[in-house]
């Protein structure tokens, strides 16, 4: 009997049980009971407080509705014609899309050169590796209330700037409508950069080191073996890091309310901000669930699209075997 | 055999590269220790201090901001707050998750995939969707202002990816197991309770651990459903405090890395989880 020794005596599987009759192993009227009486609470809270909301925020997005009052003010596709025809909202939405592009292309190939850099027997690696995760685990509140502080003009990432030879007059970083976005960018980066290599550090542990050995016996250089062997079988994790980062930009909401507020002449909103600005700051419930309910779509198309295109043979296991 | 002839790092042939990249390894680790170092040294200098040398170091070391913070009554509101918040989510997304996904991982019964579909379909609906909705919802049952309406939203948002995590593992328990277990006389939660819990330990500390950080970190919901700094989380609450207190910068700073430490402390230990939740999905 393999229990005792997997669970190492704490679960007494082997204790005689007394008046115990080999029982058959299916019991339907029990059974169904058991089955929806441990399912019934996850999919009640799930029902009332995940879909339930989706599907009100739907029917919200065609209603003139402050939140308070009756919802009785039908206005069809109103809603959504004032979004698009909003050059702020048009804006946030251009600013999300850049912001996946610029993710996918800038931070996902530094991710893996890192990595594979990282990767080679290092002193401290362990350390090294835990470092790079800090930035990953603090809240978005935090990290971007401190490089508000060292933002300023003249603060201390000017001065440090300035110590380092740059004397003359540095960016508004976060005031000038041209540079808040890239200011953004690149505190996003610093914020995820570390998450994606230490995705990536996991998926080239996954690597058999068998390989690199035939390799190199092959006389192929360190770079040839990164290109032709390492870097292919990196796929499904660069996959999955990339369907995290695309969804994740879509939603971006807390490090621009920290940082900018989406701000400075709406350079650098996206679609999370400026819904929770209307909606939330404006108390214009209904067109905000429009806004919502673009932003749901604009996620589904494209994580449908990537999962058609790119993922399907990477998720197949976790997310079709239960049907 | 090729490996005792063919040295697994290729030192003997790329040994110029490793001063290259520890330069790299130091330059990505100062890049990214940087911010947290300055907020942390700069909260033990005094506002005037940083004004009058905004990168400098601390002469003389001042303790009061961190002091004065830790002797702020709504600091510590608002940290028992994110504890409850997030220890109550996290038990929540254990205790329901792991009862859902054990029947849809070990029962045969009508609607089951129909039910796994439900679930992983959530992983499509992001709480931004969701957050206004909600707002108005949890004002109809008046529950703005109460942590409830942080707790219950989050948990219902971390089903999907949790029951996606622990299905797998519950299923990769073998069937020998239940029956030699229905054979020693243990019913079904017997069976739950004694062997499969006790089992898929990792796999239930992985979708804690997430669900911890998630809580923790967590800002949209708990800005909207909180309101007012007593009832407040630490993430909302160090953004109020910057704003109060905009004109005490070293206030602002001790705060704001005593809000760091928690997080710093439990996730930097909890690192491979995290990474072993969020790479689970792909090996599936």
């Amino acid at each position: 009997m393999a229990a005792p020794e997997v669970t190492a005596g704490r679960v007494q599987v082997a204790r005689p049980a007394p008046a115990a009759p080999p029982r058959r192993r299916r019991r339907p009227l029990r059974d169904t009971a058991l089955v929806w009486g441990f399912a019934a609470p996850a999919l009640v809270v799930y029902i009332g407080f995940v879909i339930l909301p989706v599907v009100l925020a739907a029917v919200f997005s065609f209603f003139n509705w402050n939140g308070l009052g009756p919802l009785d003010r039908f206005i069809g596709l109103d809603n959504y014609v004032r979004a698009f025809s909003d050059p702020v909202f048009l804006g946030a939405l251009r600013n999300n899309i850049t912001i996946v592009v610029l993710s996918l292309v800038i931070q996902g190939p530094l991710a893996i050169g890192i990595a594979l850099l990282l990767n080679r027997r290092l002193r401290g690696r362990t350390l090294i590796r835990t470092l790079i995760f800090v930035p990953y685990v603090l809240s978005e509140v935090v990290a971007g209330l401190a490089f508000r502080l060292m933002l300023p003009p003249g603060g201390p990432f000017d001065t440090f700037l300035t110590s380092l030879g740059w004397t003359g007059t540095k960016p508004q970083w976060l005031a000038d409508p041209d540079v808040a976005f890239w200011t953004l960018f690149a505190v996003l980066t610093w914020k995820y950069l570390g998450l994606a290599i230490i995705l990536m550090l996991a998926g080239l542990q996954g690597i058999p080191e068998e390989l690199h050995e035939a390799a190199a016996l092959d006389g192929a250089s360190w770079w040839q073996t990164q290109l032709r062997i390492t870097i292919p079988l990196l796929g499904p994790t660069v996959r999955i890091w990339a369907f995290l980062s695309i969804i994740g930009s879509l939603q971006l909401f807390d490090m621009v309310w920290i940082l900018t507020g989406g701000g400075p002449l709406n350079a650098t909103q996206t679609m999370a901000t400026y819904m929770v600005d209307i909606g939330n700051g404006r108390s214009q419930i209904g067109f905000g669930s429009a806004v919502a309910v673009i932003l749901f779509f604009v996620s589904l198309v494209i994580a449908l699209i990537y999962q058609r295109a790119v993922l399907r043979r990477d998720m197949a296991g976790a997310v079709t075997r239960g049907g | 055999m090729a490996s005792a002839t063919v040295p697994a790092t290729g030192k003997t042939r790329f040994d110029w590269a490793q001063p290259f990249v520890y330069l790299v390894a130091l330059v990505v680790v100062a890049v990214t220790v940087a911010p947290v170092v300055y907020v942390v040294l700069n909260g033990f200098r005094s506002t005037a201090q940083i004004n009058r040398d905004p990168s400098g170091w601390p002469t003389p070391w001042v303790w009061d901001n961190y002091a004065g913070v830790l002797g702020n009554e709504m600091f510590w509101t608002q940290f028992l707050n994110s504890t409850i918040v997030a220890v109550a989510t996290t038990a929540g997304v254990v205790v329901l998750g792991v009862m859902a996904a054990f029947v849809i991982a070990r029962y045969d019964f009508r609607g089951r995939s129909a039910l796994f579909t439900l679930f992983t379909a959530g992983l499509m609906f992001p709480l931004t969707v969701a957050v206004l909705p909600l707002f108005t919802m949890l004002r109809t049952l008046g529950l703005l202002g109460n942590l409830l309406a942080v707790i219950v939203p989050q948990v219902a948002f971390q089903m999907s990816m949790t029951i996606i995590i622990l299905v797998p593992f519950l299923r990769s328990v073998p069937a020998e197991l239940e029956d030699a277990a229905s054979i020693d006389g243990a019913s079904r939660f017997g069976f739950f309770r004694r062997i499969l819990l006790p089992l898929s330990g990792p796999g239930l500390v992985t979708v804690g651990v997430i669900a911890f950080v998630t809580s923790w970190n967590a800002y949209l919901l708990p800005l909207l459903m909180l309101g007012n700094p007593a009832t407040a989380t630490l993430p909302v609450g160090v953004q109020y405090f910057s704003t109060a207190y905009s004109q005490d910068t070293a206030g602002v700073l001790a705060f704001t890395s005593l809000a760091m430490v928690p997080a710093l402390l439990f996730f930097t230990f909890a690192q491979r989880r995290i990474v072993g939740g969020l790479t689970g999905a792909v090996k599936g």
